[in-house]
Order: structure tokens, then C-alpha cells, then sequence
């Protein structure tokens, strides 16, 4: 099929207008007519599905995952452009389209954007795209010339033949789209990158300097309502009754919804849909749930920690001889509590209900997933639901498994046919019904002979499953695979060693969260590795270097110990702490100096983390991702929790969850160390070292050993 | 700075809304008058009535920052500001913050150090290191630490440190 090229951009740009969402359909006055002949068939000029060249030269690479901060949108494109040869100049990221992907078959594969796995799981095909698209062109130009392909060469969007002649991407990509796309494929060795492994400008800063970046929370139609939504507070509750008449004549309050455990108000503006809510008289039916709180939660645990049958998630050798033989037996409970994402954009999506389709918009971490809640909501087919991706006010996990707000949105919406409503949650509503990192409650037993030698280990997890909401096919045997991590892959050659899991699960809602279980489980572990190494007169660092031999963990644990001068005294007053965490397919530590004056006042000098992220596409972003996982884990050794009473979260806003803020914030260090061979994450590794080193610092400054999160709890709080 | 909402009956926030109450705000230089309570905080006027969404809500109890404003030279939590008390007051917000969108000293040191990540609570940010620049070219670190008490998930905080003390210097 020939299409001239005229036709063709024409075609595009009806696409995007009509099935993007994020390409004009804002823009105020502009009359938004869903049209429904766009889906099926109508895809553009593609150089495989992935990439786009216009007439102007400009790439344009669809990107699946989405943009949360972390530079996926432009990192991904790097990836594309580096194989593809072009310009870096004239490319663009676009969302790839979760209609369209449904239509194709998933053709985009995966569009969930956590777990740390943008890149390191794209990057292979992604890749692939790009050197398909540059064969693609070569074969177009090699034909119009009729020379053979081996004489074309690309460089910078233009192909060369040994002729002399040139041509450009743009000019011959509309021949290269007739190509079929080649399948056997080789990538270029790192050594040959120019743009992958270089820090171009994000795409996305420029406007989240100005205002200009859309996000769900801003998006607009013409006639456009906005609701706010009350939940039962006690979660498994339901909506007994509401007096509307209490409400229902005030200014601009155009219907109440209800559904069966939450109230919403559409108004035309949100703060009157929100003021309204709050007049509203609601009763619910609330059941024994009501009986829980952080302490009941507490026992439950405890009945795990002490229950000697817990499903075993890993045995190496024998732990009972081990504890026989041993000189020394060290032992300790590690305990940290349930933790809110409370992203800055709280949960918002947009929907607008028609016979003929959903049309939803969202900063959702996962385009598919939105569709597939939003099709089973209302009972639509799922390819008549189109899903608009806008970057994310923040993520963390908060928008990936659970689609809660999606689901409540579309129902919203479907309450008033034909108008656009946006469902934006007050903070109060995104503290108190978050999806949060669970409580968990870990005893360590560890042996040692008279000469300090770590004879076994004996771990006993207690928590709340994440992955019986999420997935419960995925626990075998009673072990939960997200909830183990750190302890079920523990690196350290140990030759006795058993891991128990005790899933005790309450009413308060789990989920994924920025790191998840290599938060809690790193200051366990190894915070205990550092009561070992003390108990074994020991030197923190040297005793775990014993440990890990022949690992990659021992090369970013030798980089922090170097980068501080580990061999080195500190400066007086100063004390330190190191950690190792292998997380998300990467390879962390963490080194710390700091003091703490007689208030408990802790102030951190410095802070070194290295990680082995095996390859590097965008080094600044990576060291942003560290920069941003100490706040992380800053914020959450010192000050998260969210404490539960009468069956709900005590916590309602930023007053009472507190977070860190840039006064308590330290320099930080980042030593970026890919050995090449092999791709992991990099969003949520570093956080899981930090933790621990901190702590582990805080115990040599002190004598105090923390075993409990948040440490506000224990007095400490950061200098300012 | 902060100024906090005194709340009066919330019926009679309500009943208010008859059509004769116009607000008039400057916001970036240019007047708009308004027909809208005059209890509603000054964010919910600029967001979805005056379509200025670079404003940003997030708590909604002027904990967080997002949706700080400069009136009158002062940094303010516009979600419990009442359009009442910004009337006839001069309103910037990060929309007008340079004419070009991208040419004041601190919006050149955000895009140099590519502060941003996924930027949400970047406009509060920007507007609240602006409204300290102007009181003090070049503040201590203890300025900055007291007057960016902005709360940023994302963890930008080095950056925005380091953002700052760029712009003081080439301002
Ligand atoms: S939204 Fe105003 S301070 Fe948080
Ligand atoms: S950049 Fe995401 S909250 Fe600050």
C-alpha cells in the first residue's frame, strides 16, 4: 500500500488529536468530539511500532511506561536513538497509546512502571526497535539508489552510500515504513554509545518550571464538573445513609454520588464539591473491623514472630546445630510500621462516560491496568475504553496494582453521561485510604563460635502480605515473594541459614510502595549484621566482607568504605555507619558520617552511596534517583507512620504525617559504578542501604541501637 | 506569611453566592473579576475559575507548599488564603513568575541542575525561593533552610539547595 506522505501526516495528526488526550484536547474552547474510527487502524508511519519519523525530521519514540520524575520518558528515547542513529536533536516522546495497544494485542508489552523495571525490562526490545527502524531506512535508501545495503551508512538521521550521495531520515522514512521489519537484530556494544550513557535535558523539566505541565489534577474539557469523595474510614465498611438535602441546594452542587463504602460530590468547582462533603451528614456500617488498632496489630504480629511452624522461605544447611555449637548467641526484633506514599498530586482521574465509549485520564503507573479497571466498572467492552496518560504528580507504587481511584472515577462519571468529571481525592482521603508499605515485625538469631565466626542465622518475618491483594497466586507455600525479599536472596554465604515467613494479614490496606519490603527488611537485616559484627568484636565492614566474597556486593561496599576513608578515623565527634543491599536486580551501599548531640540531635556529614546498576543510560538521572532515594529513606527512618485506631489511619494530612523537608537534608555522594554486564533498576535500590547505614551510624554514635521505625518515636530528630 | 482561613458559618459561605459579589483579583498583571464566594481560598479561584493550574493543590492546610503564591512581595499558602483578602492585591503565580516562562534567574538554574522530578511540587518551590531572592539576594543556608519548608516526595531538596545558590550568585 503506497499513501503519500501529505495523507499520511494528515491521518496522524487526526490521531493524535482525537485519541491522544494529552495533543490538544485540553486546550480550553476546543470542543472535544471522541471519534470513534480512530482506534482500529490508523497508526501512522511507522518504523515498527515504537518509532515514528516525519518529513521534518522529527523521531518521535512512543514510550509505555510513564513519566513519574525518575526520566523514563527521556530514557527510553535514548535507547530507541541510540540504535536508530538519528538526531538526538529531533526526537520526542510521545505516551504510546493504551488504546491502541489493546487493539494490537499488547503490542507495547508491558506499560506498568514500577518495581524499578523502566528501563531494565524495555531495553532489550526497545533497542531492538531502534536498530530495526535504521535497517528499515537503510534497506529504503539502498533501494532508491540501487546499491547494495552494505554500502549505506547511517550517522546523525542520514544515510550515506559510498558514492557520496546522502538522504535523510525524514526524507525516505515514509519508503522505509513499506519495509517488513527485520528480526534479526545486534546491538551495539557499550563501548559504541554516544547517546545512551550521556545526560541530554530531560524532555519533561522545562515545563515543570513554568507551570505549563498538565498533569491529571490540571487537565480540562469544556464543561468539566469536579468531585470529591468521601470513604467509609474504616476500611471494609459500608455507606449506611446520607442526608443530601442538607446539601443539595448550595451553590454549585450539581449531584451526589454513592456508592457502596464511599459518598462523592460533584460540583463545578472542586473546593465547593469538597466544602460541601464535609457538610454532608454520613453514617456508615461499620464492622468489627472497628476493634483494631496499632496495637491489636502489634500482637497479631507477635503471635507470628512466636509461632515456631512459619512457612520456611529458605534453608541452607542446619540452624539447629549451628545454635548448638555456638559460643555466643545474638539476637533481636526489628519493627517498622504501615507507610503512606502521599504523593504531592493526590489520587486524581478524569473520566467522561458516553454510550459509545470511556474516555478516562490519569497519571496512572500503568495505562493497561487503568483500562482494564475502568472496562470492568462499568461493563464496557475494554477496547471501547480509552485511557489518556499524563505524567504523574509522583508515584511510588501508589498508581501501579491498585486502581481504586480509576474504578471511582468511572462510576462518577457514569453517574452524569456525556460530561466530563474529574475525581480529585482531598489529602485527607489519599492519607487515610492509601495502599500502604505493611507493618512488619522481624526476629534475627544469629550464632557465633569464639572466634567471632558466623556459625547460622536464623530469620522469622512477621507481616502483612502485600501480594494476597495483589496477586495471591504468587505466594507459595505461605511466602509472600515481595514480602522476603532482602532475607529469601540474602547474599551472605552463611552455611546455616533459615528464613520464616509468618503472613499475618489484617483489614488495613497493603500495597507497593517506593522499595516496598527493602525498607523495613534492610534495617533489620542489616542493622543485625551490624550486632553480629560488634558481638564478634568485629569490624562492621571487614565482618561483612567475609561474607560476601566473589559477589558483586562486595564492590560497592568496597567503593562507599573507600569513599569515606572507612581505614580513616572520622573527624572527632563524628561517627559512621555501612550497609549492603542487592535490590531490584542492582547492587547498593551505603557509608554515613554523622553525630548526635545529648538531645538526640542527629547531623549527618555525609553521605556516600554507590550503586551497580549494570548499565547506565542517563548518569544525572541516576544520581537524581539516589538524591531523591535518601530523602526517601531519610523520611522514613525518622518520621512516617501511619498508626491505626478504632479500625482506621489515625494520620490525616501532612500536619500529623510528617515527611522530610529540605532542612533536614544532606549532601549526598553518589558513586555510579555499572560493571556492564547485566541491566537492573535504579528508582528504589540506594533507598535500601541508606536506611541501615544511618542507623548503624546512629548505634556508633550512641550506643543506642535502633531496631524501630520511625526513630522519632526513640527522641532522635535531624539537626536544621 | 501565612495568613490562615477564618472559616465563618459555612452556610453562609454558600448562601453568598448571589451573582452580586464579584471579586476583582490582579493576578500577573491582569485584572479578573470573579463571581465566587468570598471564603474560597485563593488557589480554588485561580485553579477552576481562572484556569492558572501551575498553582498546584496538595494539602489543602498550608503544610505542603504546592500551592504557593507571591501577593504583595510575600510568599502564600494560597489553599487557605480567601480571595477576599487577595482582592486588589498583587497577585503573581508561577504562570507569571518570568514573561517568557523560562527566563528568570531561578527557572535558568532549575533547567541548568534539572531540578525536577516528576514536578509537582516545583511551582511552590519556585515561587517560594523567588519570594525569598527578592528579601535576601543572598541568603545563608540558614535562610534557605527556613524559608523553603516545601514539601517535595520526589526528594529534590539538594537540587533545589543547590538551584538556589546558583541563582543568587548570577542574579
Ligand atoms: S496545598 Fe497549600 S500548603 Fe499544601
Ligand atoms: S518533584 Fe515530585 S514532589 Fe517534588
Amino acid at each position: 500500500m503506497k499513501i503519500k506522505n501529505s495523507n499520511f501526516s494528515q491521518k496522524r495528526r487526526n490521531f493524535l488529536v482525537t485519541s491522544a488526550g494529552v495533543s490538544g484536547a485540553f486546550v480550553l474552547g476546543v470542543t472535544f468530539k471522541p471519534d470513534l474510527t480512530v482506534a482500529a487502524n490508523n497508526y501512522g508511519p511507522e518504523l515498527t511500532h515504537w518509532i515514528l519519523i516525519d518529513a521534518d525530521e522529527t523521531v518521535t519514540v512512543r514510550i509505555a511506561r510513564t513519566e513519574l520524575g525518575q526520566g523514563t520518558f527521556t530514557g527510553l528515547a535514548q535507547l530507541v536513538a541510540e540504535e536508530l542513529e538519528c538526531d538526538w536533536r529531533n526526537v520526542k516522546s510521545e505516551y504510546a497509546d493504551v488504546n491502541m495497544h489493546i487493539h494490537r494485542d499488547r503490542i507495547f508489552k508491558s506499560m506498568s512502571t514500577g518495581g524499578s523495571r523502566g528501563i531494565r525490562d524495555s531495553q532489550d526490545y526497545i533497542r531492538k526497535a531502534g536498530a530495526a527502524a535504521r535497517i528499515m531506512l537503510i534497506r529504503a535508501a539502498a533501494k532508491r539508489w540501487n546499491v547494495p545495503e552494505s554500502e549505506c551508512t547511517t550517522q546523525n538521521g542520514v544515510i550515506s552510500n559510498s558514492l557520496g550521495k546522502t538522504i535523510t531520515y525524514g526524507q525516505i522514512a515514509l519508503s522505509a515504513c513499506e519495509e517488513s521489519i527485520p528480526t534479526d537484530i545486534s546491538l551495539k556494544p557499550v563501548s559504541g554509545w554516544t547517546i545512551m550513557g550521556t545526560s541530554p535535558a530531560r524532555f519533561d523539566i522545562p515545563e515543570k518550571t513554568n507551570g505549563q505541565q498538565i498533569y491529571a489534577s490540571d487537565f480540562l474539557l469544556p464543561g468539566m464538573l469536579h468531585a470529591s469523595i468521601l470513604q467509609c474510614p474504616v476500611w471494609g465498611g459500608t455507606l449506611k445513609s446520607v442526608d443530601e438535602t442538607k446539601i443539595s441546594s448550595l451553590a454549585g452542587i450539581k449531584k451526589i454520588v454513592k456508592d457502596q463504602a464511599w459518598v462523592a460530590v460533584i460540583a463545578d468547582n472542586w473546593w465547593r464539591a469538597n466544602e460541601a462533603l464535609k457538610l454532608l451528614p454520613v453514617s456508615w456500617n461499620i464492622t468489627d473491623n472497628q476493634n483494631v488498632s496499632s496495637e491489636s496489630i502489634s500482637k497479631l504480629l507477635r503471635t507470628g514472630i512466636n509461632d515456631e511452624s512459619s512457612p520456611v522461605a529458605r534453608e541452607n544447611g542446619n540452624i539447629k546445630d549451628a545454635f548448638q555449637n555456638a559460643a555466643q548467641i545474638v539476637d533481636a526484633e526489628y519493627s517498622s510500621g504501615y507507610l503512606n506514599h502521599a504523593t504531592m498530586e493526590p489520587q486524581t482521574t478524569a473520566a467522561l462516560f458516553t454510550t459509545e465509549r470511556l474516555d478516562v485520564w490519569s497519571g496512572t503507573q500503568n495505562g493497561e491496568s487503568t483500562a482494564a479497571a475502568a472496562a470492568e466498572t462499568v461493563g464496557i467492552d475494554l477496547k471501547k475504553v480509552f485511557v489518556h496518560k499524563f505524567h504523574a504528580g509522583g508515584g511510588f507504587g501508589r498508581r501501579v496494582a491498585h486502581q481504586d481511584f480509576t474504578k471511582q472515577a468511572v462510576k462518577i462519571a457514569r453517574s452524569l453521561p456525556g460530561t466530563p468529571v474529574r475525581l480529585q481525592w482531598s489529602r485527607e482521603e489519599d492519607m487515610r485510604h492509601g495502599k500502604y508499605r505493611p507493618v512488619s515485625l522481624v526476629k534475627l538469631k544469629g550464632a557465633l563460635d569464639r572466634e567471632g565466626n558466623w556459625l547460622g542465622w536464623h530469620v522469622r518475618q512477621a507481616d502483612q502480605s502485600i501480594m494476597i491483594t495483589v496477586r495471591p497466586s504468587a505466594i507459595k507455600d505461605g511466602v509472600d515473594p515481595v514480602n522476603t525479599r532482602c532475607f529469601k536472596d540474602n547474599p551472605y554465604t552463611v552455611s546455616n541459614y533459615r528464613n520464616e515467613y509468618a503472613m499475618r494479614n489484617t483489614h488495613v490496606p497493603p500495597g507497593f510502595w517506593r522499595a516496598v519490603a527493602h525498607t523495613n527488611n534492610p534495617f533489620a537485616r542489616e542493622g543485625f549484621i551490624d550486632e553480629l559484627a560488634h558481638a564478634a568484636k568485629k569490624d562492621p565492614y571487614l565482618f561483612r566482607r567475609q561474607y560476601l566474597q566473589g559477589t558483586k556486593d562486595l564492590d560497592v561496599l568496597d567503593a562507599v568504605a573507600a569513599a569515606i576513608n572507612w581505614e580513616q578515623k572520622p573527624k572527632a565527634g563524628f561517627e559512621r555507619g555501612i550497609a549492603v543491599v542487592d535490590a531490584y536486580g542492582s547492587y547498593t551501599a551505603s557509608a554515613v558520617e554523622l553525630s548526635v548531640d545529648k538531645d538526640k540531635k542527629i547531623d549527618i556529614r555525609r553521605v556516600v552511596v554507590a550503586i551497580n546498576c549494570g548499565n547506565v543510560v542517563h548518569p544525572d538521572s541516576v544520581r537524581g534517583q539516589i538524591e531523591g532515594g535518601v530523602v526517601w529513606a531519610l523520611s522514613s527512618l525518622m518520621h512516617e507512620e501511619i498508626n491505626i485506631k478504632d479500625g482506621k489511619a489515625v494520620e490525616s494530612n501532612f500536619t500529623d504525617y510528617k515527611v522530610l523537608k529540605l532542612a533536614e537534608t544532606p549532601e549526598v555522594e553518589a558513586i555510579v559504578m555499572p560493571s556492564g554486564d547485566f541491566w537492573g533498576g535504579v528508582g528504589e535500590p540506594p533507598i535500601s542501604s541508606i536506611i541501615p547505614a544511618v542507623a548503624n551510624a546512629i548505634f556508633q554514635a550512641t550506643g543506642e541501637r535502633v531496631r524501630q521505625m520511625p526513630i522519632s518515636k526513640l527522641g532522635f530528630s535531624f539537626r536544621t | 506569611m501565612v495568613c490562615s482561613l477564618v472559616r465563618g458559618d459555612l452556610k453562609q459561605v454558600f448562601s453568598n453566592k448571589n451573582g452580586e459579589k464579584m471579586v476583582v483579583l490582579n493576578v500577573n498583571g491582569k485584572k479578573h473579576r470573579l463571581d465566587v464566594e468570598p471564603e474560597m481560598p485563593l488557589l480554588w479561584a485561580l485553579r477552576d475559575e481562572l484556569k492558572l493550574t501551575g498553582t498546584k493543590y496538595s494539602c489543602g492546610v498550608a503544610a505542603c507548599g504546592a500551592c504557593t503564591v507571591k501577593i504583595n512581595g510575600n510568599a502564600v499558602r494560597s489553599c487557605v488564603f480567601p480571595v477576599s483578602a487577595a482582592e486588589k492585591q498583587e497577585i503573581t503565580t508561577i504562570e507569571g513568575l518570568s514573561a517568557d516562562g523560562k527566563s528568570h534567574p531561578l527557572q535558568k538554574a532549575w533547567v541548568k541542575l534539572q531540578v525536577p522530578q516528576c514536578g509537582y511540587c516545583q511551582s511552590g518551590m519556585l515561587m517560594t525561593a523567588a519570594v525569598l531572592l527578592e528579601k535576601s539576594s543572598n541568603p545563608s543556608d540558614q535562610e534557605i533552610n527556613q524559608a523553603m519548608q516545601n514539601i517535595c516526595r520526589c526528594g529534590t531538596y539538594v537540587r533545589v539547595k543547590k538551584a538556589i545558590r546558583m541563582a543568587s550568585e548570577e542574579a
